[in-house]
């Protein structure tokens, strides 16, 4: 047993002078899936660490050998023996057994999560792999005593476990001191911080976790024990590493991950009953009342055949209430929808808790496991052994059937847990966007080749629904939408959150292909909810609640904007939605919560979600006669939360039609890879996105602010005109968002003058604020495609009412010339009056019911 | 021919063949090595032909470990499973350790050495596949008579045998001791000489059907369609199983292994699992879902696998851009012509009208071509509506057009039928699997939807739900499985075609109005006649018809676009509200399955005009058809 600690000692200098082992590669794979005889893989494993010369004269030169590669077949066997782990025992015994006496017969737990329970059947004496294993867990606990993990800083962390600590101060060390007044003996490491201070370390806990865990373990009693010597824990300080840098998509799982530390996320879908699980069998013999403990070995009890105190011979019994049991739990994790080929259905994985992680997770918890990877035969029955299974004892004789010798060759395969961690928790409590997408570096530096390019807002808003013909500043809307503002904390001040989600409305013609949008954005959006306002309650909005069929509990049933928290709810036929359905929205667009109080639940749910809504003009058709107010007809409070309001109409011009024609004609004769040429996928616009909402937070500059100052100013100018969406605080607040999202599509930290420009911009084109006669508020649209300038269309006012007043001036003739009518005109009007015109005057004066043109001749209609 | 019986009686022989002689040279591939062997065997003229199918032979007529084919449909796909590659074991005769090979096979052999270094771990995918849903009868038969697959049933078979009177036959099953045995009948050989062999075989003869139908009550085979038959199988996959996709058609070269061992272990597995929570990690009804009875869901270890880009058996199945240009061109020649006497067919069947059955050759040469971002192309759902509501028409109807394509389904969409069929396939959490819908269906499966059938009633949950996921499937050609925690959206391409008396409550591409030319008091008489069908060489004219303009491919040239086009800003300018940008989407599609369905495969100016012919008849008549129902929206 005193193997681990008598070691000579050599090698301890040798990495203490030499920290940091040169390291180039991550953790190679364990030598499972190749083949033990031929070793090829030597190649592929970390190059040796330059070790002082000293190292050479030590006696455990040779070993060094084996402690920094993988498995080599030229160590010699003898010793291999003295270091395998099976001179270990289990990982229990071993802590036990050593004589320490700073931990003061603190009882050990075991470790089901790493224990035998589930060793994989192949562990042989002989073999050179588990001897470079051991004695690289050796290396690893030597170094574990002089690893300065009570020194270790990390400024740079964010993460929520780390609250209440202070940064700049050691922080396993602030968390060994919350163990001994919490007293809650779990220590979790983030293997990124044993990965900095230490590659070679990492690589062996990746590979070897059962053998290099239960050292960290030592250690870390040992330390704590040293600083703490009063403090009195349940048992000895369990480690439990996390966010193992080899996250795993679980469809990558292969063989070559058994028995290794991996971090899969995925999503719980059922867990299992408490299961209890023997660690230690006891049995007493029926003659003599001898009694012994059996330890479970590879989830096996080997029953004693013979009394060793009398000798009888199948004397002995188990007695259940005198053994020892740990808790386990089945728990059935399946991939996260997100990371999943299309076409496939989801993969489920077995997983195992014990002890303290029982009946931590619920089904529907999104999560992030580390754990160890383990795999067991399925029969794996050997004959001629009578075996005990673990759990409950089963009087089996030996199994005489002939078939028993046939063996189904499938493998089970079970991750056994260490550390669960709830991706969904931070969603619930923090703000910040829990979308934890990990990009590869070269994705990454492909995104910021994009986004540095100075038109990557233009090509992002073109790859943005291209089977949808034009409608450009839409697009860029939804586009500002998809990033998203900044999130800003006014608790303190007491305003609470500002909202930082940018809610559009689209209004507009039937078939302008309103709903193929929201579509899309439903589709490219992680998170995303599509409902149709006539279809949908208030109540599937928000959040009922039901008696659940299994439980018989009443359980809240979450609608579709609690479920599109931090992603975006598209609501179709906004303008069929009841009013009471409406009015729910009001709290969710402005606050970005949702209150429900009903049978006897009363809560405040979250819902930061953008809303894209699609709604028809009140006429279903848009009238031109109207103002937009009068043709949306909703009511100003919901108008004014929708940061935009785009209109979306038919134009009826034929060069626009003649575009729309090749669009559509287009669509169905290109073929697949001409079009993929020409536009961004949508793989990488979702990355792009996914990268820009969780790394970038722009904030305001001076002059940003300043520019924000003034186009309020002239907002609220124009908005006292007749029949304008007006300017209200919230305008000035949605312009701020924009400015920021724009800044995020240009992966900028700082909102800048351009911003401002064109969230101004696209907020006046959204209304057609442009297109909108001030003095009326009707649109015209046919400034929309002509692009007629706001003086042209001065002049055809002042040209109609001279024209008018020729006529007038006529008297009473019901009818006219053309030819004559045109020549009176030029005659009167001091600057020159073309055809064009002329022609217009009349058809402003047609549009007024005044006169109606018939080929040449005028007609009055008053 | 010795190899040949070889490769097809014992394909596991030549796979461990192969195995062994690698063995002193590593890293000679033999794997793939031997998949290439099987596929160049199956390459060979008809060699394909020689394999016996699942589809059409009885389980039990078919060898354990032989080669077979299966025709099916991937309905779920399971996790995946880690097998020992390559193990040593112990032989029993000479007591010395040979390493074996795992692949292709379920069960290991005896004495297996589980501490071995040589021990190699390897993963495998398990796809639950059954027949293709809704296939057509007379596909079935069709592949059925192509077949040349010698199957012997048993060497003891003997027919005379079944005069037995009854007594010997009880007889025997008082004699017989071995119960399981009869269960599974076919596993082992069984010499004549035994001595209950004849009873055995008689019973095997009786019994195997039988058992069949009695173990499906308890063991939900899971077919997309009720009243489904046929066998489902354990397709284990080797090889780039990323490749495959749920919901595809595919045809399946493998090893059939229906060793009664796997059934065993499982039962075993099962009574463990009751005893010993920890040790089985499966539920019961996991257990019996994923390791089903051997004889009911045999496994296949498959060695190719094709894609199916059709199932029409009177079509070459390689599909028509390789090597089959005589064909093609051959078939092109004659589309116009059968093309006519198809119309004139359907006129007959639709009451006289002309319009309509113009539309229905259109609809049933459909197929969503692609994709742009998420709206699909080329789909075309047609609403017949004003079916005329007597005898029942819309069966008749339906009858006729399953004799014409290869997979359809009816389905009546009567108030039960909503409130309580499971359309949309939903994963069981419990038993880990799939549980399927009406609405799994292959690619170019018709979907008839029978509207007439609806009567005045409430929409439950599950109705109004149902009804949404053939909303959706009709406009986005899209299903939302339903995984209780998340929906996932599977794409699909099914020809949907509503037959309704007024206008369809669900969305439609398009929509005519039934004109029946037939005075109503001679109504019944004539429906009576429809049912008369053509000759049966008729039938396979129209129905290769269909599926090879299905799968024409097609382009639109320069100048026929400036046309549409000009057309188009031509139709808006006299009158903007009269065409939207929809109705030139649907004109486009019409064009399309219009030149399609004479053989053209590009658009020319001809088929574009008389597109838009057919498209302003159809939307006159609809005019008119509002004028006349007033109260119709």
């Amino acid at each position: 047993m005193s193997s681990p600690l008598s070691t000579p000692g050599g090698r301890k200098r040798g990495r203490t002078t030499n920290p940091s082992t040169p390291s180039s590669e991550g953790p190679t794979s364990p030598p499972f899936q190749r083949r033990r005889g031929q070793d090829s893989s030597t190649g592929d494993l970390m190059p040796m660490p330059t070790s002082p010369p000293t190292d050479v004269l030590s006696p455990a030169a040779p070993l060094d050998n084996s402690l920094f590669s993988s498995p080599r077949p030229s160590v010699p066997p003898n010793e291999v023996d003295m270091s395998s782990p099976l001179m270990y025992g289990t990982p229990s015994s071993r802590v036990e057994g050593t004589p320490r006496s700073g931990v003061r017969g603190t009882p050990a737990r075991q470790r089901p999560d790493l224990g035998s329970v589930s060793k994989a059947p192949q562990v042989d004496l002989q073999s050179d792999a588990d001897g470079a294993v051991a004695s690289e867990a050796n290396a690893g606990q030597r170094h574990r005593k002089i690893f300065p993990l009570s020194l270790f800083i990390d400024p740079s962390s964010s993460e929520d476990e780390n609250t209440g600590l202070d940064l700049n101060e050691p922080l396993y060390m602030q968390k060994l001191e919350e163990i001994s007044v919490v007293g809650d003996p779990v220590l979790n490491v983030n293997c990124l911080h044993v990965q900095s201070f230490d590659a070679e370390l990492y690589r062996q806990l990746i590979c070897y976790p059962q053998e290099v865990i239960p050292t960290f373990d030592m250690a870390v009693n040992e330390l704590f024990f040293e600083r703490f010597p009063d403090s009195i824990l349940e048992y000895q300080i369990q480690v439990r590493p996390y966010n193992a840098l080899k996250t795993r998509n679980m469809r990558n799982l292969n063989p070559e991950d058994i028995d290794q530390l991996i971090t899969i996320s995925g999503m719980v879908i059922r867990t299992s009953q408490l299961i209890p699980e023997m660690q230690e069998a006891f049995f007493q013999c029926q003659v003599c009342a001898f009694s012994t403990r059996v330890e479970v070995d590879r989830g096996r009890i080997a029953e004693p055949a013979v009394c060793r105190h009398c000798n009888t011979t199948h004397s002995l019994a188990l007695v259940h209430n005198r053994s020892l049991f740990s808790d386990k739990q089945m728990i059935k994790i399946q991939e996260s929808p997100d990371d999943m080929p299309a076409g496939q259905t989801p993969h489920t994985t077995v997983v195992y808790a014990h002890n303290d992680l029982v009946d931590k997770v619920q089904p529907g918890d999104r999560i992030n496991i580390t754990g160890k990877r383990s795999f067991l035969a399925s029969s794996f029955q050997p004959n001629g052994v009578p075996l005990v299974p673990a759990g409950v004892y089963r009087a089996v004789p030996m199994r005489a059937n002939p078939r028993q010798s046939n063996v189904k060759s499938v493998y089970k395969t079970h991750i056994d847990v260490i550390h669960f961690r709830k991706t969904d928790e931070k969603r619930l409590h923090g703000l910040d966007d829990a979308e934890q997408k990990l990009f590869t570096e070269e994705r990454v530096q492909t995104l910021k080749e994009l986004a540095a390019k100075p038109d990557v807002y233009e090509r992002l808003a073109s790859a943005l629904a291209p089977s949808i013909y034009e409608h450009e500043d839409i697009k860029k809307g939804i586009l500002l939408q998809l990033f998203g503002g900044t999130r800003k904390d006014f608790s303190q001040t007491g305003r609470g959150n500002f909202r930082a989600d940018v809610n559009i409305l689209l209004c507009g013609d039937p078939g302008t292909s309103k709903s193929q949008l929201l579509q899309y954005v439903f589709n490219l959006v992680p998170r995303g909810q599509y409902t149709s306002g006539k279809g949908s309650s208030a109540v599937g909005l928000t959040a009922y609640v039901m008696k659940d069929p299994e439980t018989r509990q009443l359980v809240l049933q979450t609608g579709a904007l609690v479920l599109s928290d931090n992603g975006i709810c598209c609501i179709d036929e906004f303008d069929k939605m009841s009013d009471s359905t409406r009015s729910v929205l009001h709290e969710v667009m402005e606050q970005q919560t949702l209150s429900i109080a009903k049978a006897g639940i009363i809560c405040q749910l979250n819902a930061r979600t953008s809303v894209l809504a699609a709604a028809n003009p009140i006429e279903s058709q848009w009238n031109p006669k109207k103002t937009t107010i009068e043709n949306i007809q909703l009511p100003h409070t919901l108008l004014s939360r929708f940061d935009l309001i785009f209109l979306m109409l038919d134009p009826q011009d034929e060069a626009y039609d003649r575009r729309l024609a090749h669009h559509l004609v287009s669509l169905y004769y290109q073929s697949e890879e001409q079009l993929e040429e020409e536009f961004l996928d949508m793989a990488m616009l979702r990355d792009y996105i996914a990268y820009a909402r969780t790394y970038i937070n722009p904030k305001l500059s001076e002059e940003a602010s300043q520019a924000l100052i003034e186009a309020y100013v002239d907002m609220r100018k124009i908005g006292s005109g007749r029949g304008m969406v007006s300017a209200y605080p919230r305008q000035l607040e949605s312009l701020i968002r924009l400015a920021e999202a724009h800044s995020k599509v240009r992966f900028s930290e700082k909102v800048e003058t351009i911003d401002v420009e064109e969230a101004k911009r696209l907020h006046r084109e959204a209304l057609k604020q442009s297109a909108t006669d001030p003095r009326t508020g009707f649109v015209d649209i046919s400034i929309l495609t002509t692009g007629m300038s706001a003086t042209a269309r001065k002049r055809r006012e002042e040209v109609a009412q001279a024209l008018k007043k020729v006529i007038q001036a006529k008297g009473k003739t019901p009818a006219m010339k053309y030819h004559t009518l045109l020549e009176d005109l030029r005659r009167q009007s001091e600057t020159a009056i073309t055809k064009e015109m002329f022609d217009e005057a009349l058809r402003a004066l047609s549009d007024e019911d005044y006169l109606t043109v018939t080929g040449k001749t005028v007609r009055l209609l008053a | 021919m010795p190899s040949t019986d070889d490769w097809l009686n014992n394909p596991l022989g030549v796979v461990e063949g192969m195995f062994a002689a690698s063995q002193n040279t590593p890293n000679s591939g033999w794997a793939a090595k031997a998949v290439a062997f099987f596929k160049d065997r199956l390459k060979e003229k008809d060699a394909h032909t020689w394999v016996p199918s699942l589809n059409d032979v009885p389980l039990h007529y078919l060898k354990p470990n032989s080669l077979v084919k299966f025709r099916c449909f991937i309905q779920d796909m399971f996790d995946p499973e880690f097998y020992m590659g390559t193990y040593e074991a112990v032989d029993p005769s000479t007591k010395a350790k040979v390493l074996r090979c795992g692949k292709y096979k379920d069960v290991t052999e005896c004495g297996v050495d589980f501490n071995s270094r040589s021990t190699m771990t390897a993963e495998r995918h398990t796809f639950y596949c059954v027949p293709i849903p809704g296939e057509s009868p007379w596909v079935k038969e069709g592949y059925a008579g192509s077949s040349q697959a010698r199957v012997v049933p048993s060497t003891s078979y003997a027919p005379t045998r079944q005069k037995r009177s009854y007594e010997e036959d009880d007889d025997d099953m008082d004699t017989d001791t071995q119960p399981q045995k009869q269960r599974e009948p076919h596993t082992g050989p069984h010499s004549p000489t035994e001595p209950h062999g004849n009873g055995d075989c008689k019973r095997r003869e009786k019994e195997a059907p039988s058992s069949q139908a009695a173990s499906a009550s308890h063991l939900d085979l899971n077919f997309p369609l009720p009243g489904e038959k046929g066998p489902s199988c354990l397709l284990k996959v080797y090889e780039e199983w990323d490749g495959f996709k749920l919901n595809e058609a595919v045809e399946v070269f493998g090893i059939l292994s229906v060793s009664p061992a796997l059934s065993a272990l499982a039962d075993e597995d099962a009574s463990s699992s009751l005893l010993d929570p920890a040790g089985g990690m499966e539920t019961a009804e996991e257990q019996r879902v994923h390791s089903p009875p051997a004889s009911l869901v045999p496994r296949l270890h498959m060695l190719h696998a094709k894609p199916l880009p059709h199932n029409n058996p009177l079509l070459p199945a390689a599909g028509l851009e390789d090597n089959n240009s005589a064909f093609l061109s051959s078939t092109l020649r004659e589309m116009a012509a059968v093309r006519a006497e198809l119309l004139a067919y359907f006129t007959h069947v639709l009451l006289g009208d002309a319009l309509a059955a113009e539309y229905l050759i259109l609809h049933l040469v459909s197929n969503v071509y692609t994709r742009r971002d998420v709206l699909p192309l080329g789909k075309f759902t047609l609403n017949l509506s004003g079916c005329p509501a007597v005898a029942s028409f819309t069966e008749r109807f339906y009858q006729i057009i399953q004799q014409l394509v290869p997979s359809s389904y009816y389905l009546g969409m009567t108030l039960q039928n909503m409130n309580q069929m499971r359309l949309v396939p939903k994963k069981d959490y419990v038993a880990n699997r799939l549980l399927s819908g009406a609405l799994q269906l292959a690619t170019n499966t018709s979907l008839f939807l029978d509207e007439s059938q609806l009567e005045q009633g409430q929409l439950d949950t599950t109705g109004v739900r149902n009804v949404t996921a053939l909303g959706n499937l009709i406009s986005w050609q899209k299903v939302d499985y339903d995984f209780s925690y998340h929906q996932m959206e599977f794409p699909c391409n099914i020809n949907v075609l509503i037959a309704s008396e007024g206008r369809s409550l669900l969305p439609s591409d398009c929509q005519i109005h039934l004109q029946s030319q037939v005075a109503p008091p001679d109504l019944e008489a004539y429906l009576g006649g429809i049912q008369v069908h053509p000759q049966a060489s008729q039938l396979n004219k129209f129905r290769m018809y269909l599926s090879v303009a299905r799968q024409l491919d097609y382009s639109i040239a320069d100048e026929v676009t400036k046309s549409v086009e000009d057309d188009f800003v031509d139709m808006r300018k006299d009158d903007p509200q009269s065409i939207s940008a929809e109705d030139l989407h649907r004109m486009l599609v019409v064009a399309r399955l219009l030149s399609l369905s004479l053989g053209q495969t590009s658009l020319s100016r001809d088929s574009w005009l008389r597109a838009k012919h057919v498209e302003m008849l159809r939307r006159s008549r609809m005019e008119q058809n509002k004028c006349v129902n007033g109260n119709e929206p």
